[in-house]
């Protein structure tokens, strides 16, 4: 599989990975203590949510292709080459996440995806 | 800025804060592993030896705690302002292609990590929720 082959499945499930992962976890509630000693339970709270699951269903996608990615190219390529998905995570967190994008947050958006784009030159 | 505010800030602040660290730590130990360790092939049992090197299972743990810190961080922090603030991660992990790998990083990069920087730091003086 080519490498920019492997950086569309890798952007892809990631996007759909973060926003599920993103909107269960507004739905699970704030998690306030992170102590190691609570992550059992916080861990077995979360496998009970089957969206949950499926974001890490995609995460583990996503991994599994980078693992493959950088066995074929340089850290320093394959890092910021996958995060091509910066702006349009940020789009759909406006409007499938209701969230509100200040256009502050949209220039942050773009520099770093222009930034990324930069890195993978 | 109320002092709920402000606590919510240093809260998010610190949480990003090991997100980035675990994240970047484990790509460069699974980076190191891939390199120097066994060659990965098609073959399932080459990513099953992969995953049982050290380098690669010290990167994979610490990857589980990038995961479970993100999540904590997104159950009270918006998605479009997570993903700016934790990209200050491609700035270290260029830093360490270059330093500890070898890699060579061009001034093009430089000048893309400068660009994130500015993005990171933009987005990171917004507030972290905006959603209820």
């Amino acid at each position: 599989m080519s490498p920019w082959l492997l950086v569309g499945v890798i952007v892809v499930s990631t996007t759909i990975g973060d926003l599920l992962q993103s909107r269960e976890m507004k739905r699970h509630g704030e998690i306030h203590n992170l102590h190691p000693s609570r992550w059992g339970g916080i861990v077995a709270g979360l496998a009970r949510r089957r969206n949950l699951i499926l974001a890490v269903f995609f995460m583990a996608v996503s991994f599994f292709a980078f693992l493959t990615l950088l066995s074929k190219t340089d850290l320093s390529f394959a890092v910021p080459a996958t995060a091509a998905s910066y702006v349009v995570e940020t789009a759909l967190a406006k409007y499938v996440l209701k969230e509100r994008v200040s256009p502050q947050r949209w220039l942050g958006a773009w520099l770093v995806a222009a930034g990324v784009a930069l890195l993978a030159l | 800025m109320d002092s709920g505010a402000a606590r919510l800030r240093v809260k998010t602040l610190a949480a990003s804060l090991v997100v980035v660290l675990a994240n970047v730590s484990g790509n460069f130990l699974m980076g190191w592993g891939l390199k120097h360790g066994a060659p990965l092939s098609a073959s399932p049992l080459s990513y099953l030896r992969v995953l049982f090197d050290p380098f690669v299972a010290g990167g994979i743990a610490l990857l589980v705690l990038w995961l479970l810190s993100r999540m904590a961080l997104l159950s009270w922090a918006d998605l479009s302002f997570v993903l700016p603030v934790t990209a200050s991660g491609y700035v270290l992990n260029a830093a360490l292609g270059y330093l500890m790998l070898g890699e060579y990083v061009s001034p093009l990069r430089w000048a893309g990590t400068v660009l994130i920087v500015l993005g990171t730091m933009l987005v990171g003086v917004t507030s972290p929720r905006t959603t209820s």
